[in-house]
């Protein structure tokens, strides 16, 4: 038989080639080639920190108040703070506690999503309605419950988050298993005698890996905007901090008797350049993966 | 031969055709490169006739139908060439015009009736829209909806009209898109592959009606199918597609008779047909692949594949040789085409099977229920027969007729409702789980689409040495030795170790998944219509495989396959299956040569074939019965065409052994069955 006379020769290579068009196609995508560069940029300031700002973030040595002008870009806020400086350092904490809660949510929801997706029936059908209840109620306030009783540091800011994210991963991951449990190459592995985790991780979990992937950039939108409303609250990162909500907690009381603008502007344009560009990557990588 | 369409059709000579296709190339650009689709195909459709375009998948079939109505996609274009229907310009068309093009001159129907009608409308009044659009008023346009329907033959034309698409069996769905295809009288109708997710009895109804209709109303038809036997009923003339190039043209009895290129004599070869089986030799296959997707081809297009071809092949295109009149072949060498040597030996040395021994699996009065929304689907029941090693029992029967259900039982996916398998005399336990290892490894199977079969996310290397891990007990070294030797026998090639599955093509794939069924020396695989998603010529080298395989490890095989040439090709006895109930089971031959079951004859009478002619179809009344509310009596009494009665309605008649190893399910005597079906069929109550 030669039937494989003509074949095109495939292997590695052609393997790595694949996985080389994909990024090909991401880096050919404006929206994720935006997302990413905002990212960097926020990302780079947190790392440097205040040892690269113009002046040290925290320390109060101006007259309290300027408005931006050639001395300070984005003028100075009550405490005599130059804004620039403390947006540029303001994304540290956030990139740190977002990111983490993210991964919890994550690793948690997929190993609920693929548990409720693999054993459908009492199963999935019971968790599936604590899911239900648990998401009837609006995340800030179980968040914000949560932080009460446990008490608030950044450690419990990252598990309090990363726990509301997991049932919602959890439903999201599980629709994508049922895409694919009942598909032939399932009950193959059956028939050569898998266990139950086996096919679920090893299986079942490369094929939804496209999913998960899009949902984590999108979950890292949403825990950004999480950590700046319990920060805002009280109930997150905590002073001395230039963390941007911070900033604004601090400044928005003035926004009610005279146009000191700037103080709440410039930190609350950050929040939203890192979770647009954030949702920019997810758009990006929908596009591409969803092929 | 049935082409009734050409005699009734008027011919008149110097009328505008219906379809000119002048060299015309298509290209797709595909990372700003042009790639060629179509290489300067000519063709025409006359009025009134019917022109088959065959060709297996990737030949560019549907390029050229939506090329015909301008609906290409984005990245495709016609680069030169002339489309013209009823001897107007497509070409030359753009905005409103082009519209009404599509709405009056040409119609077209796919192959899926199920995603062509919109979910959401009622048929009644998607119907009608044909008729709006150009103009008619409301109760106009219902009335001639009407009449629509009730032309293809819809019985209850006026409930249907109420009713959502879902609602509708395919084959119904199927007659209403024809029905809004037909409607609005087109010059050229264009049929996509129409009966292809059909089965073989509901397609030969449509097809009846298509025929029909088509001599009624003079309609001139492209009818583009892979399958050759669907092509001989329908058309007049043929044309073979092959790599984007018309190769043959010509009066389909001439073509398939006498074939003249290379390429049709092979893809002829390969189709099991006229009653071969497996124990008179290999099938032919073809050699090599199809030229990638716009290949540079300076020559022949199918030099590279063509054992024939000599340099002169590779350099010069060869022009359209007139063979007779009206047969066109693209070969320089069409007068010796048919001395095509054979790609595969035939010669096959196959194991006897002894009945004498003990059968390998045996399964007893399996049955199984499900529950569906509080009503007793009863997908099989009482279902007995055997395997003896190193035989093939055939599983046929439409679909819901429980061939699936009866494949999972045994491999114990699905618990049996009652009933019990035994393996070499020993019982097995129901549920998979709770079979030995041994047990699991000794019955396996390979799945009808390798694409969902294989985890699309490992490599070759990973699926094969992960079932030799868990059913041979191997690792490492002695673990790659061992897949390589699966993978020669199975032929694909060892550079193919680290590809993914997206990586193989469709006929690799499915090697790939006999490998894996075979990795831990099973003694009976299921095969579930394995070929049934490959072109024809690939069909042939895995069905020489499997029977290989037999031959070499005297494996048993269930097939289960709804195209019969197929079944009777591979199987050494065949079991015929009506809503869960085995009809009929016996010898190979005797079950295709008869006297057969009423319902065994009726399948074999519907399927289209390339020979044409021997039997006459007998046609089946309505689709099958809802299992859930299985008939009275015996099962298949509502369709049978030999109903005898009462005692049909009342009593469930008993599988009875009507002659040595020949077992059905009918009240009708053998001896009666034998005079009923050698005499005329005019006798048959239709």
């Amino acid at each position: 038989m030669s039937a494989t006379v003509t074949a095109p020769a495939v292997g590695r290579s052609e393997a790595k080639i694949a996985r080389r068009e994909t990024l090909g196609r991401l880096v050919r995508s404006k929206t994720f080639l935006i997302g990413s560069g905002v990212v960097l940029w926020w990302v780079f300031w947190a790392i440097a920190g205040s040892r690269l700002t113009p002046y040290d973030p925290v320390a109060q040595n101006f007259a309290s108040l300027q408005p931006p002008g050639s001395g300070h870009w984005f003028g100075t806020d009550q405490l005599g703070r130059d804004v620039l400086s403390r947006v540029l350092a303001g994304a540290r904490d956030t990139l740190e506690v977002a990111p983490l809660a993210t991964l919890i949510g994550i690793v948690g929801g997929t190993t609920l999503g693929l548990v409720m997706g693999f054993f459908p029936g009492l199963v999935d059908e019971v968790l599936g309605r604590m899911i239900d209840a648990f998401l009837a109620l609006p995340l800030i306030v179980i968040a914000v419950t949560a932080l009460a009783a446990v008490g608030h540091s950044k450690w419990t800011l990252i598990a309090v988050i990363g726990l509301v994210f997991t049932p919602i991963v959890g439903r999201t991951v599980r629709a994508a298993v049922l895409g694919e449990r009942d598909l032939e190459y399932v009950q193959a592995a059956r028939l050569r005698g898998e266990r139950a985790p086996y096919v679920m991780f090893v299986e079942i979990l490369p094929n939804v890996m496209g999913t998960i992937i899009v949902e984590a950039t999108v979950r890292l939108g949403y825990a950004i905007f999480a950590v700046a409303g319990l920060t805002f609250l009280g109930f997150g990162v905590q002073p001395p901090s230039p963390d941007w909500s911070l900033q604004i907690a601090d400044n928005y009381a003035l926004l009610n008797a005279r146009n000191y603008e700037w103080t709440v502007l410039f930190p609350g344009a950050a929040i939203a350049s890192l979770v647009v560009a954030v949702n920019l990557i997810a758009d990006g990588l929908q596009q591409v993966l969803d092929r | 031969m049935s082409a009734p369409a050409l005699e009734l059709a008027p011919k008149a000579e110097g009328a505008v055709p219906a379809l000119e296709l002048e060299d015309l190339d298509v290209v797709y650009t595909v990372r700003g490169r042009d790639r060629q689709v179509l290489r300067g195909v000519t063709l025409t459709v006359g009025r009134g006739e019917a022109y088959g375009l065959v060709g297996e998948s990737g030949c560019g079939k549907s390029t050229a139908a939506l090329a015909i109505v301008r609906y290409l996609p984005r990245n495709g274009r016609v680069r030169s060439g002339h489309i013209r229907i009823d001897g107007q310009d497509v070409l030359a068309r753009s905005g409103g015009d082009l519209r009404t093009m599509r709405a009056e001159a040409v119609s077209m129907v796919y192959q899926n009736p199920g995603t062509a009608l919109n979910p959401a409308i009622r048929i009644g009044k998607q119907v009608a829209e044909v008729f709006t659009v150009r103009g008619a008023s409301r109760a106009e346009a219902t009335e001639r909806a009407f009449e629509s329907l009730k032309l293809v033959q819809i019985a209850d034309p006026s409930s249907v009209m109420h009713r959502y698409p879902h609602q509708l069996s395919g084959g119904m769905q199927q007659r209403v898109v024809i029905a809004m295809a037909l409607a609005k009288d087109p010059a050229l109708l264009i049929l996509d592959e129409p009966t292809t997710g059909l089965d073989a009895t509901v397609e030969a109804e449509v097809l009846d009606l298509v025929a029909g209709l088509q001599a009624q109303l003079h309609t001139s038809v492209l009818f583009i199918s892979h399958n050759l036997g669907v092509i001989a009923k329908m058309c007049a003339r043929v044309g073979v597609l092959y790599a984007g190039r018309l190769v043959e043209e010509g009066p389909v009895e001439t073509v398939l008779r006498d074939p003249r290129h290379p390429y049709t004599v092979g893809l002829l070869r390969c189709i099991p047909r006229g009653g071969v089986r497996k124990d008179h030799g290999r099938l032919d296959t073809i050699a090599g692949f199809l030229p990638n997707l716009g290949e540079d081809l300076p020559g022949c297009v199918f030099a590279a594949r063509c054992a024939l071809a000599e340099d002169v092949c590779h350099t010069e295109e060869p022009p359209m040789h007139q063979v007779a009149g009206g047969h066109l072949s693209r070969c320089h060498f069409h007068e010796r085409a048919q001395t095509l040597p054979r790609e595969e030996s035939a010669d096959l040395e196959l194991p006897r099977v002894d009945r004498g021994a003990s059968p390998l699996l045996q399964f007893d009065e399996l049955g199984k229920v499900f529950q569906q929304r509080g009503h007793s689907v009863h997908a099989l029941t009482g279902v007995s027969a055997a395997v003896w090693p190193g035989e093939t029992l055939g599983l046929v029967g439409e679909s819901g007729s429980g061939k699936t259900t009866l494949a999972r039982t045994l491999l114990g996916i699905i618990e049996p409702s009652e009933g019990k398998v035994s393996l070499a005399g020993q019982q097995l336990a129901e549920r998979l789980s709770q079979r030995s290892t041994d047990e699991v490894r000794d019955l396996q199977i390979v799945f009808q689409n390798p694409d969902a079969a294989l985890n699309r996310r490992h490599a070759v290397r990973r699926i094969l040495r992960r079932t030799l891990y868990k059913l041979a007990g191997l690792g490492g070294a002695a673990a790659d030795e061992r897949m390589l030797r699966l993978m020669h026998s199975v032929r694909l090639a060892e550079r193919y170790v680290s590809a993914k599955p997206s990586q193989l093509s469709g006929g690799l794939k499915q090697r790939l998944a006999i490998a894996r069924a075979f990795a831990g020396d099973p003694k009976l695989v299921v095969c579930d219509e394995p070929t049934s998603a490959l072109d024809v010529s690939v069909q042939a080298a895995i069905l020489n495989l499997l029977v290989e395989l037999q031959a070499e490890r005297q494996v048993s095989y269930v097939f289960i396959s709804h195209d019969l040439g197929v079944v009777r090709y591979v199987s050494d006895r065949i079991a015929v299956l009506y809503l869960g109930r085995l009809m009929e089971l016996g010898p190979s031959e005797v079950v295709f040569d008869g006297p057969h079951h009423p319902y065994t004859e009726a399948l074999l009478s519907a399927v289209p074939t390339i020979d044409g002619g021997g039997r006459e179809r007998i046609k089946l009344e309505g689709d099958i019965p809802s299992a859930a509310s299985p008939p009275s009596g015996c099962v298949f009494h509502t369709r049978c065409p030999r109903v005898l009665g009462a005692i049909c309605e009342e009593t469930e008649p008993p599988l009875v052994e009507v002659e040595p190893g020949h077992l059905m399910r009918c009240h009708i005597p053998l001896e009666e069955l034998r005079r009923l079906q050698r005499a005329p069929t005019e006798t048959v109550r239709a």
